[in-house]
């Protein structure tokens, strides 16, 4: 029930998107993220660096990407090491070393991909600590407490300086997230919640000229539920907006069409982040669809596995064939890893007990994932996106025609017709 | 390549091996070690994190064990493994075994060695190892050689005679193979080029001759070498005078740093690169007599420098072999360099310093990373009074808490925390917010926090390595790097002595 929440909302909230450019034919749109720790250009890919650190490479080598915006967990981080701590390192970026902004999200997510250890009711989401077996209720409140926690006087000028202001950039609402294969009234009581959670997020939220709380789109697979949703929470006037709760198990044509209706609903200058998406192709279309920010572990947990992104797939070089592959993994990227190594030492360094075999595929496909996103930013600002959209799918499926049926259905519906 | 000493001051001998490299410009500072790594790359580290790194070392260690099963892709590289690794412009050393990982014993034969890769036991022939360094391409290796004894307790005299012997042997057999293939290759390149026309003869000169008019002279020397062939080549088209310089050279008792005073304008460029480096190997387990019949055998080869094998243990097995080490060395030409395997600890490289070892492996820092731990023990010997103060208090602290000696079985390293190192694994790390080491400019402790590598330890993240090894490293070169100075400034007792008292 859409009850009249009290709306403690927040009255001219900071508009933090500048819009550079708009493609003539599809909704896809290329801008600029003003935040505390500078300014991100959009669309962007946002890398996820769960507990205070990108997996095995260290800030300088981010930095040196060009990445200005990744992403902590507040779930992970609210067990270990704790608000408290973090607070006392000087907030998350003291913490880390991280200059550049942070995205913190709430823990939400959390309540689907560690479902058995949670239980959820209109307090909060009650956790079992796998660690230590406590239990920790998450609450709207709870959740922005933490994230304003993380919080310090930080100045991205060096580690050990207090002074500036701000923590994690961008902090997300808790939601109530149900798995995207779920149906029934289920959806609709996580929808409800999440708006009234929303509301109580605002009302806890202690910083908001530091840091920006965005709204989470919930609503499932069901058109009218997010409909709904939508039309409540561009209510609340918060700096930017989320869609949530996809990105699960749902088929793609399914997952399209929500992403498509959801930029339909939302006000064109605020940002429009997609959660959890990371595969190139995805990124392409939503772009299309309308979307400014993503984020999705695949790329650096792919790396993991030895496998390296490319735009043509991906190149699974544990395998034998690259064993004597002397070039490097793509001849067009600028990456450290290509400009140093070729597929073949790669090959021989993930058959040994090295880690360094991993950091070099994480380095790269973040790389990727980040030129990938530039590229496309400019083929907006130039006017060709279109072109753009025909290429990309024609160097990864072979031909534009042969992209998956969802994709060129998504890409129709905003005026983009391949091949 | 040439070493040179600045002076030897009780045993601990100070200097610089200049010339080395293919291109024979490259320098090292002796005492000092070798950067390890595992598979050709440092540990946890990638190219731009190696190079947050202050005082890496020239030269680093690759093991046969983790490359020899790789030798089908390396040969048809071509290029060697500098090249395929990522490190072209690094000194390169190929060792048989890991230091780290222990060998099985049990292995060695009459004709052949194994080493343990990832992928299993690699048996190699001399044959097989020779065309395996052909294709590795380093500027030195160890040479085939028996080193089981060291792998045993308690072994026989006739074991340990056979080790001298068979290490020996396959010295003679590796050095020979070498040449033989040198020959080869010369004069099949030259062939190939078309320089050589059906009248071409082949002349071996000693030193005392000179050439003959209108002829091209090319040589190459190896480093070292008691005889020095010269091949000369009577070429129908295209003579070059020699040159002065040139006739210098084939009288000269030094060999030829490099090919620069060669007329090479028009002769492909490989026939002069510098080949590799072959390391003699001294064995004998802990047998004097052995020891001094491989020291004197190994020094009549031609060989490049020496490794001291069968040395490796703890430190209590160590000080049992100083003498030992002593009497080796003795033995040993003081213009050629002397490696040890196996030993990493800082108070055992002193030890062994002062008992005329020159270089290094540095596997100790990894050691320490892979427990979680790091390095922080005291190597400035002239402190400013103040820093003296906080570190000996700090060092007087943790010897309280060392009262047991913890075991860490760490990635099959079943090794002991060393008073030489913090476990930043300690609750009491948790809110630290001081650096590993105050006043180290490694990256690590520019960066970040104790706090924080420990929050990385606890929740099991890749860049606590990536961390620990960045720091572990960088305070390794710098010790060796105070070392030289001791030596330098004739305070190495200072030096010692404030080793000593952190070594538990």
């Amino acid at each position: 029930m859409a009850g009249a929440a009290t709306q403690a909302s927040l009255e001219s909230a900071p508009r933090i998107m500048r819009l550079v450019a708009e493609c003539s034919r599809s909704r896809a749109r290329a801008g600029e993220l003003w935040l505390p720790h500078g300014t991100v250009a959009t669309p962007v890919f946002m890398p996820v660096g769960t507990q205070a650190t990108m997996k095995g490479i260290t800030t300088e080598q981010l930095d040196a990407l060009g990445c200005r915006i990744c992403l902590g967990n507040t779930y992970h981080l609210g067990l270990r090491p704790g608000p408290e701590l973090i607070q006392k390192a000087n907030g998350l970026h003291g913490f880390m070393n991280w200059p550049h902004n942070l995205l913190t999200d709430s823990g939400g997510f959390q309540m689907v991909s560690l479902v058995s250890l949670s239980e959820v009711t209109e307090e909060g989401v009650r956790f079992r600590s796998p660690y230590d077996g406590n239990e920790t209720l998450l609450s709207p409140e709870k959740s922005v407490q933490i994230q304003n926690a993380l919080d310090s006087s930080y100045s991205p000028v060096s580690a050990f300086q207090a002074a500036g202001n701000t923590g994690s950039d961008i902090i997300m609402q808790l939601d109530d997230v149900v798995s995207s294969t779920v149906t029934g009234p289920r959806v609709e009581e996580a929808m409800y919640r999440s708006i009234r959670w929303l509301d109580r997020c605002i009302a806890a939220h202690q910083r908001p000229d530091k840091q920006n709380l965005f709204a989470i789109i919930q609503g499932g697979l069901d058109a009218d539920l997010r409909a709904t949703c939508l039309e409540e929470m561009t209510k609340r006037d918060v700096p930017g907006f989320a869609i949530g709760g996809l990105s699960g198990g749902e088929s793609k044509s399914q997952f399209w069409r929500m992403v498509a209706l959801s930029t339909s609903r939302l006000p064109k200058d605020k940002p429009r982040y997609l959660m959890g998406v990371g595969y190139a192709t995805d990124l392409v279309v939503c772009v299309a669809l309308g979307c400014d920010m993503f984020d999705c572990v695949f790329p650096t947990r792919t790396a993991r596995f030895g496998s390296a992104l490319v735009p043509t797939g991906n190149l699974q070089l544990r395998k034998k064939v690259f064993e004597k592959d002397f070039g490097p993994i793509d001849p067009e990227c600028t990456c450290p890893t290509c400009q140093k190594h070729s597929r073949a030492f790669l090959h021989a360094l993930l058959h040994s007990d090295n880690t360094a075999a991993l950091h070099h595929l994480t380095v790269h496909n973040i790389a990727y994932q980040l030129q990938l996103m530039s590229a496309v930013r400019t083929s907006i600002v130039e006017k060709r996106f279109p072109d753009f959209v025909r290429d990309f799918m024609g160097a990864m499926y072979g031909d534009p025609t042969l992209c998956p049926t969802w994709a060129t259905d998504a890409l129709a519906s905003v005026g983009i017709t391949l091949g | 390549m040439k070493l040179s000493l600045t002076k030897v001051v009780n045993g601990c001998r100070l200097g610089k091996i200049k010339n080395l490299g293919k291109t024979g410009d490259h320098t090292m500072d002796i005492p000092g070690c070798l950067l390890y790594t595992k598979t050709g790359s440092a540990p946890h580290l990638t190219h731009h994190t190696l190079h947050n790194i202050h005082g890496v070392p020239a030269m680093a260690q690759l093991t046969l064990s983790s490359l020899a099963e790789h030798h089908e892709v390396l040969t048809e590289y071509k290029e060697g493994v500098g090249k395929f690794i990522g490190m072209p412009e690094s000194l390169l050393y190929c060792s048989l075994h890991d230091p780290v990982s222990p060998c099985p014993a049990g292995y060695v034969t009459n004709k052949s060695v194994s080493v343990w890769s990832v992928a299993g036991r690699v048996e190699m022939t001399v044959s097989k190892f020779m065309a395996i360094q052909k294709a590795l391409q380093p500027d030195w290796f160890q040479c085939l050689s028996d080193g089981e004894v060291s792998c045993k307790e308690a072994t026989s005299i006739k074991r340990v005679r056979k080790s001298v012997d068979r290490s020996l042997l396959f010295l003679d057999n590796c050095l020979r193979l070498q040449e033989e293939s040198e020959t080869l290759a010369l004069s099949s390149r030259l062939e190939c080029s078309g320089a050589i026309s059906t009248q071409r003869s082949l002349l071996l000169l000693g030193s005392s001759d000179s050439p003959t008019s209108a002829s091209r002279v090319t040589g190459t020397t190896g480093a070292c070498c008691h005889t020095r062939l010269i091949f000369v080549f009577l070429v129908e088209m295209g003579f070059h005078s020699v040159g002065q310089a040139g006739l210098e050279l084939l009288t000269s008792s030094d060999p030829p740093a490099s090919a620069s005073c060669w007329d090479y304008r028009h002769e492909p460029p490989c026939l002069v690169l510098q080949k590799s480096v072959i390391i003699g190997v001294i064995e004998g387990g802990d047998v004097m007599e052995e020891r001094l019949r491989s020291a004197r055998e190994t020094a009549k080869r031609p060989v490049g420098g020496f490794l001291l094998d069968g040395f490796q243990g703890n430190p209590t097995t160590l000080e049992a072999r100083l003498r030992l080490l002593s009497s080796v060395t003795a033995e040993l030409p003081e213009d050629k360099p002397r490696l040890i395997s196996g030993v990493s600890r800082p108070d055992e490289v002193l030890e062994c310093i002062e008992r005329g070892v020159d270089l290094f492996e540095s596997f100790f820092p990894y050691q320490v990373t892979e427990r979680g731990c790091a390095l922080t023990f005291s190597f400035d010997y002239q402190p400013n009074p103040e820093e003296t103060l906080l570190q000996q208090n700090g060092t007087q602290e943790e010897i309280k808490c060392m009262d047991q000696i913890k075991k860490i079985e760490t990635t099959g390293c079943n090794q002991e925390i060393t008073s030489f190192e913090i476990n930043l694994k300690e609750k009491k790390y948790q809110e630290d917010f001081n650096p590993l080491v105050r006043g180290c400019s490694c990256y690590c402790c520019k960066n970040h926090t104790r706090a924080y590598i420990h929050h990385l330890l606890v929740t099991n993240e890749l860049l606590a390595g990536v961390l620990l090894m960045m720091h572990n490293f960088e305070h390794y070169f710098g010790f060796f790097h105070y070392i030289r100075e001791a030596l330098k400034s004739d305070k190495l007792a200072q030096l010692k002595e404030l080793i000593h008292r952190q070594a538990s």
